[in-house]
């Protein structure tokens, strides 16, 4: 069995039995599983108690006579929200709020046309539903009212409404178009797609430096350098632990997804039925809308399109690309921390190195945030194929439809650096692991890479 | 023949020279000391007969031919600083290790078992090595440098860590090990061993050769011509008589006897001495003094000193 081979497997197998690795493969989804389902959850609870406001107007005379009601009506009923006009004062309303049977009291002064200006008083923090409610409801009655009162006609005013749709399709040269809508999915992907590279670069790399040191100071290295090359033992670790988090992101995957499904079959409640279902993974990696009140009954039709064109999403471009520049990614990264760890004594003495090391890596994520709403720009560009960023900022403009010629030239950059790295970081690997008790200095490593031999 | 042979070595670390020019021929079949102070050198020969670092200058001979980097796969080498993964079980590291010296896992296992059960050692097998002591990591440890069977075994300093009983199943297994024809070379600070297991060593001092050949003539050539004499009798008499015809370099009474060294002059026969004292004195022991290593040992790395 070939030495790399057998390495590998070593790596791979007692990481992926220790109890920390079992822990963090269950705790993960549970964790990812819980945000995802948490908010719609939440939300379909709340809605089930039916809240019942009490609404207050005044008269010129601050009276609450009524003569007065002009606005009770204007505010519809829901389901689970109901208006109720109560003739009292506002005082003596706010001290009974507590024990009635009411959510919160609407005060509607007589002046509200001038001052635009109505109350809520609550026993709790109204939610946002509530509140967008009664102003929408106020806003458009108040809205007519001020037409009239100015003699504009309704159907005029219809009339001359304009609204602009500003649909926004991007021809490619080939003559094929993507409609924007679609775009905004492929952003997520992208965004939770590099947030994994990042995250997973920086979890298994600080495993790899970490397993060097445990060879170094264990002494275990010398025992095995006389049977195996530096290069092959350096290889070995940085592959065995790749695999290592390819194994964790995969069992991750299905593990949330199956729990996702199981907890909404359990919970009983359908994923169109709350706003917040926008966050479920099904919205994000399924043929499901983005944002679910945009799915109202006026415009199915371009529901049905848009469920269409979601199915177009390549898929097996994002899988493919993301293990891409995962793997090569790692590699750079993994034999970057594979010297650090050959080069220090123990973990404390790694922060110097460790530095020049870390920073690109959080650059990328920031470049990539930064990108999010601009991912065919100049500096997504030139840091999707500067290789130390690009496995996270390319990973962010994964959806789109990247030039070919970026993709490629990306991606052999991002081959020809890890190769580069990883000789680099055999030299530094090979000298460093035998040597103790000596603080090391860049100087000391530009030596050591100079070494012949 | 010789199984190895360095010659004229030279390496270079930054700003010190770790060897210099130094050569050893091993025969075959024999059992090769490395002596030397701390610091001399001798774990960088060690490492660069294993490939694990390579000398700037000179060359480096396996049987009759130049070495080959995958000779090192014919060597079995135990390094001074030895550790184990300390959270791996027994059986599975050793078996993990043997495989990376190329041994199938059914061999592994088989000769495996053999060795933990020569060493009493088959409880270990589903132990973590973190619950093993210091010996008994020793023992692992040799079991897996011995393991593939190499022509040529390396051991860098052996017997630290060892009690007494264990040390004394070590040399017994390298004495076995060379007696099936396998070749020895070893460093240690232990001059007992040497003379004991040696057939011939090389000192190094501050990255020289100072020493090198047969043990057993290594110690004839700096033997003095010193003889000791144990004796019963008046002790006055005697001293008062050794002053007289010979010179006398020291005399002590042990338990219910004396014993004397005498330094005889090159062209005096020893013969002469003992009849010289029969007829006066009843000798009960009579031998030529011939110097342990360990007086070597500081006698020629504190020669080298004043030069």
């Amino acid at each position: 069995m070939n030495k790399i081979a057998l390495i590998v497997q070593r790596e791979y197998l007692s990481r992926v039995r220790k109890k920390s690795f079992i822990i963090m493969t269950i705790i993960g989804p549970l964790l990812f599983a819980t945000f995802l389902i948490l908010p719609a959850w939440l939300s379909q609870v709340e809605d089930t108690d039916e809240k019942i406001i009490a609404v207050l107007e005044t008269n010129e005379y601050n009276e609450p006579k009524p003569d007065s009601l002009r606005f009770f009506d204007v505010i519809p009923d829901k389901e689970n929200l109901k208006f109720e006009y109560v003739p009292a004062t506002l005082d003596a309303l706010k001290q009974i709020l507590s024990s009635s049977k009411y959510y919160a009291i609407l005060y509607i002064p007589y002046n509200v046309i001038n001052s635009e200006t109505v109350e809520l008083y609550s026993k709790k923090q109204p939610s946002l539903g509530i509140e967008l409610h009664i102003t929408k409801s106020l806003e458009k009655y108040i809205y007519n009212l001020k037409l009239r009162k100015n003699n504009i006609p309704l159907d005029v005013l219809n009339s001359v409404r304009t609204d602009i749709d500003l649909r926004t399709i991007k021809l490619e040269k080939d003559g094929s178009f993507q409609e924007q809508n679609q775009q905004d999915m492929m952003r997520w992907i992208g965004y939770i797609c590099g947030f994994l590279v990042y995250f997973f670069i920086f979890f298994f790399g600080a495993q790899v430096m970490r397993g060097v040191i445990e060879e170094k100071t264990s002494r275990i290295i010398e025992v095995i350098i006389s049977s195996v090359k530096p290069f092959q033992l350096m290889m070995g670790k940085i592959i065995g632990i790749g695999m290592v988090g390819l194994t964790q992101f995969l069992i991750w995957i299905i593990l949330t997804f199956s729990i996702v499904f199981i907890l909404q079959q359990a919970l009983g409640f359908h994923k169109t039925t709350a706003d917040s279902s926008e966050l479920t993974p099904e919205s994000l990696f399924e043929a499901k809308p983005v944002q679910g009140q945009s799915a109202t009954p006026d415009n199915t039709a371009d529901f049905q399109g848009y469920v269409e064109k979601l199915r177009e999403i390549p898929f097996l471009k994002v899988f493919f690309g993301f293990l891409f520049y995962f793997i090569g990614g790692f590699i750079l990264y993994g034999s970057l921390f594979a010297a650090i760890g050959a080069a220090v004594d123990s973990e404390t003495d790694t922060q110097q190195f460790m530095l020049p090391v870390t920073i690109p890596l959080i650059l990328s994520l920031f470049i990539m945030i930064s990108t999010f709403t601009n991912p065919e720009g100049q500096l997504a560009i030139i840091f999707s194929i500067i290789p130390l960023t690009s496995p996270v900022v390319m990973m962010g403009r994964i959806g789109f439809n990247i030039p070919l010629v970026q993709m490629i030239t990306s991606m052999m950059v991002l081959v020809l650096t890890f190769l580069g790295t990883t000789w680099l970081a055999g030299k530094i690997y090979r000298t460093g692991i035998l040597m103790y008790g000596k603080k090391v200095s860049y100087k000391e490593l530009w030596k050591w890479i100079r070494y012949r031999n | 023949m010789d199984i190895f042979k360095a010659l004229k070595i030279e390496k270079k670390f930054s700003n010190h020279l770790a060897l210099n020019n130094l050569s050893i021929s091993v025969p075959e079949g024999s059992i090769y000391g490395l002596l030397g102070p701390n610091g001399a050198g001798k774990t960088t020969l060690i490492r660069i007969i294993n490939q694990i670092t390579a000398p700037d200058k000179g060359e480096l001979f396996f049987y009759d031919r130049k070495f080959r980097s995958d000779d090192v796969f014919q060597i079995g080498y135990l390094p001074e600083e030895r550790g184990l993964y300390r959270k791996m079980k027994v059986g599975e590291q050793a078996v993990y290790l043997s495989r990376l010296k190329g041994v199938s896992k059914h061999d592994a296992v088989k000769r495996l078992k053999y060795w933990f059960e020569k060493f009493e050692m088959q409880a270990w097998w589903n132990k973590k090595v973190e619950e093993l002591s210091k010996g008994m990591q020793q023992k692992v440890h040799f079991i897996i440098t011995i393991i593939h069977q190499p022509p040529l075994l390396i051991f860098d300093e052996p017997f630290s860590g060892f009690d007494p009983i264990n040390t004394s199943l070590l040399k017994k297994e390298i004495l076995n090990l060379k007696n099936q024809g396998v070749t020895i070379i070893f460093s240690t600070h232990d001059m007992g061993s040497v003379e004991e297991l040696c057939d011939r060593i090389t000192l190094i001092n501050k990255s020289k050769s100072i020493l090198e050949g047969d043990v057993n003539e290594i110690r004839k050539t700096y033997k003095s011509n010193t003889y000791e004499i144990g004796f019963k009798g008046d002790m006055n008499k005697l001293t008062t008589f050794l002053n007289d015809n010979f010179n006398l370099a020291e005399l002590k009474k042990v338990d219910d006897h004396f014993l004397a060294r005498i330094l005889l002059e090159r062209d005096i026969n020893d013969n002469k001495l003992l009849s010289a004292i029969i007829p006066y004195f009843h000798v009960i022991s009579f031998n030529e003094v011939i110097p342990g290593m360990n007086e070597i040992f500081i006698k020629v790395v504190q020669d080298a000193r004043k030069n």
